[in-house]
């Protein structure tokens, strides 16, 4: 926290792209999904591609997860991350495979 | 806390008395309170991230009755919220910022404004759930969805037991967001007052670091929960 | 301690239990081991609540008739049983008691990393429990603790909305003292404590933690849908509307299933300070134990729908979970390798914490073994839903958890009151104990085979002698179980005062007074031996000192 004292306007800088940037991927969202691509089952991908870079902006800058020192946090995000993928991928392995018996 | 009352006499002035008696040093204090909050956060992605997994397998299976569902919610008034929640975000780490660099007037007022950007988002969510009654969308003994089209089938309606299932999940994903929601403003208003009366110091602003992480994280959850809800095959 | 006079009375050394007199100063009080003993006081009430239960259970079984009480009663019988015993008693019970007392001392802080929030925690499970206890007293509810849809959300006419919603609460009470331990045992360790030197007991805490935090929020949503699915008849479990029951269990157990390693790890973590202690030896292999603790945390996530095996899912997704489960017993059986290891050659004294360590060694095993015989598929075809079910998780729970409570409690007992127990009478209990435990749950394993069903009132003649050696135990079993309470309460006023470490044992929580002050340390300590360090506490022991009390 306290290399804040030295580059004053830089947070500032950082702060404000990450606000434009985020502000960009809401329209960018809102314009995808109203193009048809369908026949790539696209759509809803790149929405959570989109929507996933945004969660990065905000925890990595806002939450300032790019400057903690310890790696404790990041493990804390990717563990949760982890189990919720666990809950959903396996819930799909039975769901995704019911008819194939 | 009555058994730290004693000890507190003796040495007062010797430490800063925001140090809590059981922590060693400031930075430790700090430390804890940060790691206590986003291990608090992972709790939360855990507690919503039920209702997505369930919303991932519903939508899976139901994926035209889900689309016919989702134009029938307001696409812009979403979009609206997800900007104003960003702006709101914006506005949270202004406010740390000007705890850090001891500018007092713009750190109450980035916290006022942050408020006034989730009322902003209670209030148009307010107007999308009025909607939906209006259209007797509201799960329950009232719902109808009758002969609503299938946005990539024309002519096909879709079942309206099975748009029930998303506007049930609709309701309470964002419900349950909209009250974590009132909880930071309820988190907010506290800090507001604690920054009027000078709580606050670029040398600890503790509080303001972790109800801000507190509220990106409802930020965050919103982020998903717009494209996933409000834009299932928009493009027909 | 001094020789008191007929008229001159010693004065008490200030510690915990006398800083402060009278109720509010229990109440509001945010020292660690006061709301341990809140803690205490509370898991043992609502376990002789689950006890009851059991009771009627075990006597209606007595016959093979449905007699003693109708079967919609009976339905509540067993799920109350189930819900409490597991919400209310075994989930906090290590944790919430022993945790809270020793995490901070064993680390070497004066308290947990947030204090109030631990508080706040206790105040959640009274308040779950006396949602749990009104809604007991209204209605009941008879859905089995696993609360299946679609019965409980469109069938049942009991009141599964305030169960859920008290179990919702308790949830609460648990993530926070998982979130507090974890914050603890990284922010608040003493200099010199590294991982390396923490005792096992902090690991196998620390494990419990993680599964605290990431399973419990997936249940409280989950009762939330089932609450909202009752309450506005969604058919988000519904099969007549469109929603998958299969759903709700694949949600529930997501959570149910890492729940049973929340709780037997703290167990784990107890008997094995308890078998160094008393072999007198490091723990053999200890980073081997450390990470199993974190395996098993780990992959107890993945297996959960070993419970559905025959509900429903596809078979290719039974296989997956199938194998998984194998893999989850690995972990458990290093750490059985490593206590066995740590016995061979080893000193060993009988003391009763020991007596109960054993137990559980030998319980948990058997136990354990069960359950790969409920994880291979075909084996599961056949004794899903019997009491080959009820006796493999009987024997975790209770001759496994239950018993490293309780031989924790007597471990730790001497720190906690500054009384000795009677050494006695203790052992005595830990006999009567594991004599009843397996007269009670051997013959289910049998009866399960044998094909009787779990969860009903009445069952063929040919089932009764099991039956009533069962409920023989079961009584047995509730002898044991009485003797403790008994002799720890005497204990308190009549027994005899404890030294420091009365079992000269390794552990920064034994270089504090008997019972401890009120922030555990006078100065803070700095930790300069490695864990377990048994070799040089014997070595510094006079040579005709008795290592232990006995």
């Amino acid at each position: 926290m306290s290399d804040h004292a030295n580059s004053k306007s830089s947070p500032l800088k950082t702060y404000f792209a990450v606000w434009i940037a985020l502000l960009f991927g809401t329209w960018l969202t809102y314009r995808v999904a109203q193009i048809d691509l369908a026949r790539w089952h696209a759509n809803a991908p790149i929405a959570l591609i989109i929507a996933t870079t945004k969660a990065l902006l905000v925890a990595l800058f806002f939450m300032h997860l790019k400057g903690a020192s310890e790696k404790l946090l990041k493990l804390v995000v990717i563990s949760t991350i982890f189990f919720l993928f666990i809950l959903m991928a396996l819930s799909m392995a039975d769901y995704a495979t019911r008819l194939w018996s | 806390m009555s058994d730290s009352q004693a000890a507190v006499q003796p040495h007062e002035g010797l430490h800063n008395p925001g140090l809590l008696h059981h922590f060693v040093t400031e930075e430790q204090q700090r430390d804890a309170s940060n790691l206590g909050m986003w291990i608090f956060l992972g709790t939360e992605v855990m507690f919503f991230g039920g209702l997505f997994c369930a919303y991932l397998i519903y939508r899976i299976k139901y994926f035209n009755d889900f689309a016919a569902a989702s134009t029938s919610i307001d696409a812009a008034l979403g979009g609206t919220n997800t900007a104003v929640l960003i702006c709101s975000s914006l506005t949270v780490v202004l406010a740390i910022w000007a705890a850090q660099t001891a500018r007092r007037k713009l750190m109450l007022g980035m916290l006022i404004l942050t408020m006034l950007f989730g009322l902003a988002f209670l209030g148009i969510k307010g107007m999308e759930y009025k909607d939906k009654f209006d259209e007797h969308h509201v799960p329950g003994a009232s719902f109808s969805f009758e002969h609503k089209e299938i946005p990539s089938r024309p002519g096909q309606y879709a079942n309206p037991q099975h748009a029930q299932i998303f506007f049930a999940l609709y309701f309470i994903m964002t419900g349950l967001h909209a009250l974590h929601m009132v909880v930071g403003l309820g988190i907010f208003t506290w800090l507001l007052v604690m920054a009027w009366k000078g709580y606050f110091t670029p040398h600890y602003h503790t509080p303001l670091e972790i109800g801000g992480l507190y509220w990106h994280f409802v930020d965050i959850i919103w982020i998903y929960l717009f494209p996933l809800l409000y834009l299932i095959d928009r493009h027909r | 301690m001094s020789m008191a006079t007929a008229t001159v009375q010693p004065v008490e050394r200030e510690n915990y239990l006398n800083k402060h007199y009278g109720v509010g100063s229990w109440l509001f009080t945010t020292d660690h081991k006061r709301i341990a003993l809140l803690y205490l006081l509370s898991i043992t009430f609502f376990f002789f609540i689950g006890g009851f239960f059991a009771l009627l259970i075990r006597l209606e079984l007595l016959t093979p008739a449905g007699d003693l009480v109708q079967a919609d009663t009976y339905n509540k019988l067993f799920t109350q049983h189930g819900q409490v015993m597991v919400f209310f008693f075994l989930i906090p019970s290590i944790p919430a008691v022993l945790g809270n007392f020793l995490v901070p001392m064993m680390v070497g802080a004066k308290d947990l990393a947030f204090p109030k929030i631990n508080l706040l925690s206790w105040y959640l499970y009274i308040i779950a429990g006396i949602m749990m206890l009104h809604c007991m007293l209204t209605g009941g509810v008879d859905t089995g603790w696993t609360f299946y849809t679609p019965f409980s959300t469109a069938f049942s006419n009991t009141k599964v909305i305030e169960a859920g919603l008290s179990i919702f609460v308790a949830g609460f009470s648990s993530i926070l003292t998982g979130l507090n331990f974890v914050v603890t045992i990284h922010r608040m360790r003493a200099p010199g404590m590294t991982w390396g030197r923490l005792p096992l007991f902090i690991w196998a805490h620390y494990a419990t933690s993680i599964i605290q935090i990431l399973g419990t929020p997936v249940i409280a949503i989950t009762l939330v849908l089932v609450v909202a699915e009752r309450a506005l008849h969604l058919g988000i479990f519904d099969p007549k509307l469109g929603g998958d029951p299969l759903l709700f269990q694949h949600l529930f157990w997501f959570y149910s299933h890492p729940a049973v390693y929340i709780m037997i790890l703290p167990s784990m973590g107890v008997v094995t300070e308890i078998i160094a202690c008393f072999s007198r030896k490091r723990i053999f292999g200890y980073s081997f134990v450390a990470l199993s603790s974190i395996a098993i945390a780990v992959f107890g996530f993945l297996v959960w729908a070993h419970h559905m095996f025959v509900a429903g899912i596809s078979v290719y997704a039974a296989l997956i979970f199938s194998i998984l489960s194998y893999a989850v017993a690995v972990p458990s059986a290093v750490k059985v390798f490593n206590w066995t290891a740590t016995l061979y050659k080893g000193s060993i004294h009988y003391d009763a914490p020991m007596l109960y360590a054993f137990g559980f060694v030998g319980l948990f095993t058997m136990g354990g073994l069960t359950g790969l015989f409920l994880a291979a598929l075909g084996v599961d075809m056949h004794v899903h839903d019997t009491y080959f079910v009820i006796a493999h998780f009987h024997y975790i729970m209770v001759g496994g958890a239950l018993m490293g409570y309780l031989g924790g409690m007597h471990f730790w007992w001497p720190k906690i009151s500054g009384k000795l127990y009677p050494e006695g009478w203790a052992r005595l209990a830990a006999l009567i104990v594991f004599l009843g435990f397996n007269l009670t749950f051997f013959p289910q394993f049998i009866l399960g085979y044998l094909g009787m069903p779990r969860r009903y009132y009445q069952y063929p003649p040919e089932f009764q002698i099991l039956n009533v050696l069962s409920t023989a135990g079961a009584t047995v079993l509730a002898v044991g179980y009485l003797l403790p309470m008994i002799y720890f309460l005497w204990s308190m006023r009549y027994g005899k005062p404890a030294p420091d470490n009365p079992w000269h044992a390794a552990g920064l929580e034994w270089k504090t007074p008997s019972p401890p002050p009120t922030f555990n340390f006078e100065q803070e300590p700095v930790v300069t031996w490695e864990a377990y360090n048994y070799d040089e506490i014997d070595a510094a022991a006079a040579p005709q000192e008795v290592p232990v009390v006995g």
